[in-house]
């Protein structure tokens, strides 16, 4: 009996999953239970409650004491199993801009037979979100971080916690995982103009828009040449659009930290997180550089990201 | 509720539904114009959830909460004790309501539920009121557990199961505190004046009329079972108040009881019986004519009332011994005999005058009170529950012209016409007979059961019992009232009907409600002791009792943990696992163990080698195993043919 007992208990010692740090499973000895503000609010209750019974001789008013009392005790076992079993994974961290509030994808792994619910999961004075983690998967959660500073955020140590089901006790487990956001520098908010593009060596074409072959249409924005409005569009009563054509050369927007001298770093990086943005949002060909760092122009989600993944780590320690 | 802090209409309707049913029973004894309040109050909260509006400012709220006290104040005359606290709890939880704001506010509102099913229980402790009261605190926790659920919300089905869960593993714990918590004789601090209010039994006085009245309810006065035979219905006067002063209309107790333990002689055996005495405000308990020993706190008067020494307030059990056959008072003080003939002269006169020419006819004390008792059987008297008004010589008009009346007119008439006649006589109040509940096998005495009757002092036989009733009425004395009232008389509901099975179930519930009685409500401190001395708590006093508390809850709250943790196993890896290890037993006993920090394929190779023939089966479960625990194989159906596997290995 007791062989079996422990056989069966074997099976669900944590294990080491824990040594890469990407996630966390809440075990019996992580997970920690204390009576709430509410929970101790009832226990005066209670003792009102059981004085009126003594004082009337109410034995009706025992036992319902006595229950009140024991279901709190049992709901600190609720809640504490609300918690313990789960496993919280981390998942991926989109990159966002300074200022923003990042965003850490974990997953709360349930692998027990028994739905957790009104799981919270926080950073300390950030807002909460809870989540209900069903039975036998992973449930999706966030864990938002406001990105005060341009770099590598750190999730640091955040807080799992739990009141179901009846408020009376908290119940909670701090962990660490392994889990970073990239945060870029916040663009200027000024639009100042896109410095002037170079020509791509061999070529002498002024503008960065090919004129050659017709690539699509795209919003009409003032200055576009009124040759290359849709006109069609515009006898359909569409908006104005203008056509698009592609060149075969076209020139080669340089954003270069040499571009910017006198203005403090961080402005610098702002600027040109703003240029990235613009430049993008046009369509340019366009490439960055800055001390000890070159990106070769190009075009496209890949390389914008590539491109403020280089502005965010400026000057910090690569990892 | 949503993690935002707001409450929600669905959490605001489950909470006002669990306080509704809570202070719905309180709506008999609250003033009217207070539950009209409530009930508006509510509505309006509804409404406000329902459209999401906001909640009115707090200087309306503050000024009805000033009214509602002033109101209480002036319906009870007294803004403190039970009653008027009661009343400002329910208006305190609906204008709390008026204000519930944050989820801070809501679990107030809960606890305030919880503790108003408590003040339910002041009224009634009822088998019926706790059903009900169950029911509201699942409820309430129902409600309690919506406000707690900040991701999704449970449907109501589930919800009720999870509040239902929660109290259902509660209940082994309350029992063992029920049973364990060392109980305190209450009252801690002075009772409110108002704190027994509603209690009825017999009063001390006696006119016409008071105890009919009492006849008409169906309310257990007491309950008896016996330890010897039970004596005929007949032979159990029940004796209460003894009443000697009569001023032409009211029959009192007149000088206070004196406490002198009158002796008697007892003829025949001792009845020993015990008694469960309902609570009725006052100081008698109930015996058989006459007792001779009484355990409960009391004692007897010169006249047999036993006499408790606190009001009855709380039900009462008692042990007694008292014999059917007996001659007591032979040598009366005179002062008391003389007390037993005191009449005020100016009423009456016709009855005076006819006791006095039964006297002068008969002559001895004997004769006249068969006189008196053949003018009542053989003059058209009637014995009923509804006798008419009687008129300022009240004596004369019962015997001369109404005749009609209940057993206070007979004995009263009776003990009147005695002393006219000039023999000392006695008026005594308590009940006759009760109706034996074979369920259980004890006797029932409702308050339907009352009555009086009458005892004279004979020189040579000292005080000896009349019932004047049982003249008119014989049928009452032997069968109860029901049998004795003619036909269209109201009677109380129970006695009426005479269909079998309904007789049957009362009888059948009202062994129940004793039990409940007996070992829920009468739980006291006394009953405690006695009980655990015989579960075998030696001597046990609050050091013990605590002592088994500690273990009894200790010992059950382990268990539960142990069963949630049992519970919380990971549902594939555990089952796996386990039967890995049941797999691995099995070959250690097969003479091949596994080494101790051995992986499962080394293991299979080398029991491989060492025993081929088990090659292939050891195989297959290591195989499955190794996807099952370190692989992405999570199938149901894996598990279970891995499980089969381990079972048809045979150690």
């Amino acid at each position: 009996m007791i062989g079996a007992l422990r056989n069966y208990f074997a099976g669900w010692q944590p294990r080491a999953r824990t040594s890469d740090g990407s996630a966390a499973r809440l075990g019996l000895r992580r997970v920690y239970i204390l009576p709430s503000r509410h929970g101790i609010l009832l226990c005066g209750f209670f003792v009102l409650m059981l004085l009126g019974s003594i004082n009337y001789n109410l034995s009706l008013g025992y036992a319902l004491t006595f229950l009140l009392a024991s279901m709190a005790v049992v709901s600190m076992v609720h809640a504490f199993r609300n918690l313990a079993g789960l496993t919280v994974r981390a998942g991926r961290a989109e990159a966002v801009f300074a200022g923003d509030t990042a965003t850490f994808n974990v997953f709360l792994e349930n692998e027990t037979d028994q739905p957790k619910q009104s799981i919270a999961i926080s950073r300390e004075a950030e807002p909460v979100e809870y989540y209900d983690a069903p039975a036998r998967a992973a449930t999706p959660a966030r864990l938002r971080i406001p990105a005060r500073r341009r770099g590598h955020l750190k999730a640091g140590r955040f807080r799992v916690f739990t009141r179901f089901p009846l408020g009376l006790f908290y119940a909670w487990s701090n962990m660490d995982l392994d889990m970073y956001c990239v945060v870029y520098p916040k663009p200027e908010a000024a639009r100042l103009p896109l410095p002037a593009a170079e020509p791509s060596p061999g070529e002498g074409i002024e503008s960065g828009y090919g004129s050659d072959d017709f690539a699509g249409l795209r919003p009409y924005h003032a200055g576009d040449s009124l040759r290359h409005i849709a006109w069609k569009a515009v006898a359909r009563e569409q908006d104005l659009l203008t056509k698009q054509f592609t060149g075969r050369a076209e020139a080669e927007l340089w954003l270069d930290w040499d571009l910017l001298p006198g203005v403090d770093q961080e402005t610098r990086l702002s600027r040109l997180a703003r240029w990235v943005l613009d430049a993008e949002a046009r369509g340019l060909n366009y490439g960055l550089r800055v001390p000890k760092t070159r990106v070769e122009p190009g075009r496209g989600d890949t390389h914008r990201r590539r491109c403020l993944e280089s502005l965010a780590l400026f000057g910090t320690e690569p990892g | 509720m949503a993690a935002n802090g707001d409450i929600g209409f669905r959490n605001t309707a489950w909470l006002i539904g669990a306080l509704a049913m809570m202070a719905a029973p309180h709506a008999e004894h609250l003033p009217v114009w207070e539950s009209l309040l409530c009930v508006m109050l509510v509505l309006w909260r509804l409404h406000i959830a329902h459209r999401n509006l906001s909640l009115p400012p707090r200087w309306p709220i503050i000024l009805i909460a000033l009214g509602t006290a002033v109101g209480v104040a002036l319906s009870y005359g007294i803004l403190f004790g039970r009653e008027p606290g009661v009343a400002l709890l329910i208006a305190l939880v609906a204008l709390k309501l008026m204000e519930m704001r944050t989820l801070r506010d809501a679990m107030l509102l809960v606890y305030l539920g919880y503790f108003g099913v408590l003040t339910n229980f002041f009224y009634s402790q009822s088998i019926l009121i706790a059903i009900y009261m169950l029911a509201t605190v699942i409820v309430t926790t129902a409600a309690m557990l919506g406000l707690n659920q900040m991701a999704g919300e449970l449907p109501v089905r589930a919800r009720f199961r999870f509040a239902a869960t929660l109290l259902a593993q509660s209940v082994p714990l309350m029992l063992v505190l029920f049973v364990f918590f060392p109980r305190i004789q209450g009252p801690l601090w002075g009772l409110p004046q108002d704190a027994h209010a509603g209690l009825s039994g017999l009063t001390d006085t006696m006119t016409p009329g008071s105890i009919s009245q009492l006849t008409l309810s169906d309310a257990v006065a007491f309950r008896v079972t016996f330890a010897t035979p039970m004596p005929r219905p007949s032979q159990m006067y029940w004796r209460g108040p003894v009443l000697w002063n009569y001023d032409g209309r009211t029959w009192t107790q007149g000088r206070p009881t004196r406490f002198k333990a009158p002796g008697f002689q007892p003829e025949g055996e001792a009845v020993r019986y015990t008694v469960t005495l309902e609570p009725h405000n006052r100081h008698w308990l109930f015996v058989l004519d006459l007792p001779a020993e009484l355990s409960a706190r009391s004692r007897v008067t010169n006249d047999f009332q036993a006499i408790a020494y606190l009001p009855v307030r709380e039900r009462m059990r008692y042990e007694a011994a008292s014999h059917l056959q007996y001659r007591s008072g032979l040598a009366e003080a005179p002062s008391e005999l003389q007390r037993a003939l005191q009449l005020p002269p100016e009423f009456n006169p016709r009855g005076r005058a006819l006791a006095q020419s039964w006297r002068l006819r008969g002559g001895s004390d004997e004769a006249v009170i068969a006189a008196a008792l053949a003018h009542f059987r053989e003059q058209p008297f009637v014995y009923t529950l509804t006798p008419p008004q009687l008129g300022e010589h009240a004596m004369d008009d019962f015997l001369f012209t109404v005749r009609r009346g209940f057993c206070e007119h007979y004995a009263s008439a009776f003990v009147f016409l005695m002393r006219a006649a000039g023999i000392p006589s006695r008026v005594v109040l308590g009940y006759l007979g009760g109706e034996v509940n074979p369920v259980g096998n004890y006797l029932i005495v409702r308050q339907a059961e009352a009555h009086a009757w009458a005892e004279v002092w004979l020189a040579e036989r000292g005080w000896v019992r009349v019932d004047p009733t049982a003249a008119v009425s014989p049928a009452r004395i032997e069968s109860g009232v029901a049998a004795a009232v003619p036909a269209g008389d109201p009677l109380p509901a129970l006695a009426r009907v005479d269909y079998r099975w309904i007789k049957q179930l009362r009888l059948r519930l009202d062994a129940v409600a004793n039990n409940w009685n007996q070992w829920v409500l009468g739980y006291t401190p006394e009953r405690q002791t006695r009980f655990l001395t015989r579960a075998g708590l030696n001597a046990p006093d609050w050091k013990s009792m605590t002592a088994a508390l500690t273990i009894g809850t200790g010992a059950l709250l382990l268990a539960f943990v142990a069963w949630t943790l049992w519970r919380l196993r990971p549902a594939v890896q555990g089952a796996v696992q386990a039967a890995y290890l049941r797999f691995c037993s099995k070959l250690a006993r097969r003479g091949l163990p596994r080494g101790q920090a051995e992986g499962p394929r080394d293991y299979a190779t080398r029991v491989s080698r060492a025993r081929p023939e088990l090659a292939q089966v050891v195989d297959a479960v290591i195989q499955l195993y190794i996807q099952l625990r370190y692989g992405t194989l999570r199938d149901e159906a894996a598990v279970a043919q891995l499980k089969r596997l381990v079972a048809a290995f045979k150690a």
